[in-house]
């Protein structure tokens, strides 16, 4: 925040990383759990306080990763496929609610126009209504439009559901950034859309990583609109898969944990990478001018 | 520009195509909520059929009935799926069921069984399995059937530490009913009453609570745990059903058998368990082919029972099959089928369960005493089954949208004749090329939804006898349906919880958040980008998966928190109690507090390290320069400088908040007894576990979105939530 001259004591340096461990022990402690679990073999209930798994194995990852289905055409690996059908129903989302997103957060970050403010308060509104009452309507409007059971029309509606925050989002990160750099381009002859394709994307390229990332998040980890929308097993996203191994009467609650870590690498994986990003994709306010 | 346009909308139509599915030739389909084992048998089925090819799905079994409800009537969901017959009166009633016609072989069934997939003459499913509970003995710590379940109890004490004479789901209606039936109890009466009331419902309880007392069974256990305890050898007893033998196995951990349940001392009457018959059944499509019937025909057929008795010991419910001589477990389940008591299929015992279990959870954990708590479920089950408001006249409302109609018409003529309108219109239209897309996306998949979903708030009744009420659903929430306007699960109740929740959560989610971001910022902080990478993580672990994660660690007698207490214990030589967290509201809470605050924290603290990176540090230096403390450069420069940047995320993470579903959901569940519900789950109980009052829950819906809209509309000016992550203002102006 600020370079302090006084160098602060060891005690505060102490305090300070006392408190860092505390709060990394608490958001790890769970993470673990779960990783002990999809490690352990039949699991006898027990209380017990470290997370270390009982009789290591790999079988449970072992017994995820190898579903497999016999159809007449082959056998189809289910679980490639699945992750498969996750990985590309989560891309088409980001890809698809950033394209709607980004000309409509450039414009209420730039133009004035007549009902502007209606439709930004509009997208709020959207935000504050239960999806348990709006579920069904949407089932059957999907069905009229013949999308149900295909993966396009889960696309559709993760897409269509996390613009409204992505234009948020997006339009402080456009608003950040000044006006100067476009109005130059302009005076070189540029017409507003190539200053917004040339200038201003480019300058806002941390923000629309960060919003790509929650808009893939989000989709990728959804399961009650997938479970009723899809009605085969090779259109399945993992989400639905990781469900059914919790039964009425038998949790396998060790393959539950092993396909939920192998669910959580990519995002992981992709955290890591956009880490340096979010904060300033996130407030438009590092984006200094 | 015209050519980009082009480009755009052809990127996204090629996206779109990648992964859309291309179509097929309709082949038969069939749905099922089998795993394991029984899916195995049905494959095994499936591969003598001859005929059209066979499309199987295995549904999430808690998906199972929305799904097949939505998808039938439209033509989208199975020819056949499996379930038990208790669902058929639900079935019948939404018309996703068909009659099995020529289907039927006749005189091979089992009487009762077909008696329970029949009504009004005719026969909706063919059974294929009768599934009930028994008694399972792991023979390693005992050897013999008890004849009593006091002969069972009183193994307590001379068994190994940490081994429970008896693992059984006594928690839950469906596993009690075994024991309420010794003491002469029905848990729904012929005319559709409600039957866990009075004398023999009370002593069914009690018997409970002391078992529970005297650690026969331990507390607390749900079907999964009975599964989990006797594979362990922690459970010389189980009370389970063909389920439990099926994952034991051939190379099961523990030996053991299975015996019919034991006979009751007090009463001398035997312990009859519930009886569902498993069935495959047709959807009013798939009753019209005549291939669909053929295959379940097959299903249901000799070869079929005895594929699925080669699998796990499922008693067929036909009559011509013999059962394999030295099949213990088979033979076992089948005798006790004959002394089970069928599960009625009405409609009405869908509504029994909610009531029933939340009545014997307050017994057991002795919130109340058991003729309250049981006087309390039968006010539930009756308030469940209410008589639909009257029909109301849609001319009111009618009326009100062409007045308001009207109204609108003429302030839009009148203000189109203002003068510069036209004018201004004409400079917007550049920028609705921009909006286009997102209008039409948003528009019809978002907004529409909404607009539908609201209105259904003026409709009662369960999807096939829907009818026009007006505002009655709202009258009866906003007067607690006429019960005390504070009474538990009322709207006022379960609104102070929600704005509790609500509260609690952002405090901690900002609090933390803000003060790990300000140590995070801290200039000679050593690790910072690994501190920074671990905090972040429970944000990138999928909600759902860690709510069931914290959900175990609750748990009071095997969870990681009384894992946690003990090790405590031992260190420190104290004696902290483990503490059933789902007993008591304020436990109950600060769990799914926790849970929560542990998933939003991470939010907040990137949100606040990026406003941060926005304090300049000439100013704080000025600050320190002139004699300004620590502590008031924090209060006085940095907090001013970034709150403009945190209100609107704070405020849309309390949308988000007020409406989290996951988290309540999956780890309190709303226990105890639907105190910590908050009202979206409310609404999710009235529309899918309360027989489907969709109109009741979207009332819920419209208030929840009213109240919201209306207070942050108040807050507009203050905290625009549309601008999450805006630039702070002039930061120079504030000090």
């Amino acid at each position: 925040m600020t370079r302090e001259p006084d160098a602060p004591s060891a005690f505060e340096s102490i305090a300070a990383h006392f408190v860092l461990v505390l709060a990394v022990a608490f958001a790890l402690y769970p993470v673990l759990w779960v990783v002990a679990l999809a490690f352990s073999g039949s699991r006898p209930p027990t209380a017990q306080m470290l997370p270390l798994p009982h009789d290591p194995t790999l079988a449970n990852f072992v017994e995820v990763v190898s579903t497999t289905r016999t159809t007449p055409d082959g056998t189809v690996w289910l679980f490639g496929r699945q992750l498969m059908n996750s990985i590309v129903v989560s891309i088409a989302t980001a890809a698809t609610g950033i394209l709607i997103a980004v000309p409509t957060a450039y414009a209420l970050a730039r133009f004035k126009f007549l009902g502007k403010e209606r439709g930004v308060r509009a997208l709020l509104a959207t935000q504050m209504f239960p999806t348990v009452a709006s579920l069904i309507p949407l089932y059957l409007m999907l069905d009229r439009l013949g999308l149900l059971n295909s993966r396009t029309g889960l696309v559709v509606c993760y897409a269509s559901t996390s613009v409204p925050f992505a234009i948020f989002q997006l339009r402080a990160a456009f608003e950040a950034i000044p006006v100067d750099l476009e109005e130059a381009a302009m005076v070189d002859g540029a017409t507003r859309f190539e200053a917004f394709l040339r200038v201003v994307l480019p300058a806002a390229r941390p923000a629309i990583a960060v919003t790509a990332l929650f808009a893939f998040m989000s989709a990728y980890n959804e399961f009650i609109l997938a479970a009723t929308l899809l009605n085969k097993a090779e259109m399945f996203t993992l989400p639905i898969v990781l469900q059914s191994y919790i039964g009425e009467y038998d949790a396998r609650r060790e393959l539950f944990a092993a396909g939920a870590l192998l669910v959580s690498v990519p995002v992981m994986a992709l955290f890591y990478v956009a880490q340096r990003h979010l904060v300033a994709g996130l407030t438009a306010g590092g984006v200094k001018g | 520009m015209k050519a980009q346009r082009a480009l755009f909308t052809a990127l996204i139509l090629s996206l779109l195509s990648l992964i859309s599915s291309t179509a097929l030739a309709a082949p038969l389909r069939l749905w099922h909520a089998y795993r394991g084992n029984e899916e195995k048998a049905l494959e095994a089925i499936l591969a003598g059929w001859k005929g059209s090819p066979v499309e199987t799905l295995a549904v999430p079994y808690d998906a199972y009935a929305t799904k097949l409800a939505a998808a039938i009537p439209l033509g989208e969901g199975p020819d056949l799926f499996i379930d038990s017959h208790e669902r058929l009166g639900d079935y019948r009633a939404r018309r996703i069921v068909g009659p099995v016609g020529d289907a039927l072989e006749a005189g091979v069934f089992s009487p009762p069984a077909l008696e329970a997939v029949s009504a009004e003459g005719t026969v909706w499913g063919l059974p294929l399995s009768q599934k009930c509970l028994a008694l399972y003995l792991n023979t390693d710590l005992v050897k013999d059937a008890p004849a009593t379940l006091e002969d069972l109890a009183d193994l307590r004490g001379k068994l190994p530490t940490g081994t429970f004479p008896l693992a059984y789901e006594i928690k839950g209606a469906y596993g009690l009913a075994a024991l309420f039936s010794s003491f002469g109890g029905r848990l729904l009466d012929d005319q559709d009453g409600y039957g866990f009331v009075g004398p023999a419902a009370e002593q069914t309880l009690l018997l409970a609570r002391d078992l529970i007392d005297q650690r026969v069974i331990p507390e607390d256990v749900d079907g999964a745990l009975v599964t989990n305890l006797f594979k362990a050898g922690q459970a010389a007893y189980a009370v389970s059903g063909p389920w439990l033998a099926a994952d034991l196995g051939e190379n099961a951990p523990v030996k053991w058998r299975v015996v019919p349940l034991p006979r009751l001392r007090a009463t001398g009457q035997p312990m009859r368990p519930l009886l569902t018959v498993e069935s495959v059944m047709l959807s009013p499509q798939g009753a019209a082919k005549a291939e669909a019937r053929a295959l379940a025909r097959l299903l249901a057929s000799a070869e079929g029972a005895q594929i699925r008795a080669r699998f796990g010991p499922t008693p067929t419910a036909r009559l011509d099959v013999e059962v394999a001589a030295g099949d213990a477990p088979v033979q076992v389940f089948a005798l006790q089928a004959k002394a089970a008591i069928p599960m009625p299929s009405s409609r009405a015992m869908r509504a029994v369960w909610d009531p029933a279990n939340r009545a014997i959870l307050k017994v057991l954990r002795r919130d109340a005493t058991a003729d309250v708590a049981l006087a309390e479920g039968k006010r539930r089950f009756d308030d469940v089954r209410r008589p639909l408001p009257g029909r109301a006249s849609p001319v009111p409302a009618l009326l009100l949208v062409g007045v308001v109609g009207l109204f609108l018409a003429f302030q839009w003529s009148k203000r189109s004749r203002e003068e510069g309108w036209s004018a201004q219109l004409k400079q917007s239209l550049p920028s609705y090329r921009y909006v286009a897309h997102a209008v039409i996306a948003v528009g019809l998949l978002v907004i529409v939804p909404l607009v539908i979903g609201a209105a259904t708030s003026l409709f009662a009744g369960s999807d096939e006898n829907q009818r026009y009420v007006g505002l009655a659903n709202f009258i009866n929430i906003l007067t607690a349906r006429g019960g005390p306007l504070l009474a538990s699960g009322s709207f006022y109740l379960v609104l102070l919880v929600t704005l509790l929740w609500t509260v609690c959560n952002i405090v901690l989610h900002v609090g933390i958040g803000a003060a790990l971001a300000l140590i995070l910022s801290r200039p000679t902080l050593r690790f910072r980008a690994a501190y920074r990478v671990l905090l972040i993580i429970p944000w990138a672990v999928p909600s759902y998966v860690t709510a069931l994660a914290w959900k175990g660690m609750f748990h009071r007698q095997f969870g990681a928190v009384t894992g946690l207490i003990l090790g405590i214990n031992r260190l420190f030589g104290t004696s902290v109690e483990p503490i059933a967290w789902f007993s008591r509201f304020s436990t109950a809470f600060i769990a799914n507090l926790t849970t929560n605050v542990w998933l939003g924290f991470p939010f907040m603290m990137v949100v606040t390290l990026g406003a941060l990176t926005s304090v300049p540090d000439d100013v704080l230096e000025a600050a320190r320069v002139d004699g300004a403390t620590r502590w008031q450069r924090l209060r006085l420069v940095t907090l001013p400088i970034i709150r403009p940047t945190l209100a609107p995320a704070v405020t849309l993470g309390a949308i988000w908040t007020f409406n989290m579903f996951n988290v309540v959901f999956l780890v309190s569940g709303g226990d105890p007894d639907g105190t910590t519900d908050i009202l979206v789950s409310e609404a999710y109980r009235w529309a899918f576990t309360r027989e489907n009052q969709y109109g009741y829950a979207a009332a819920y819906a419209v208030l929840i979105f009213l109240m919201l809209f209306l207070t942050t509309r108040k807050r507009g000016t203050k905290a625009d939530v549309t601008k999450i992550g805006a630039t702070p203002t002039a930061p120079a102006e504030v000090v």
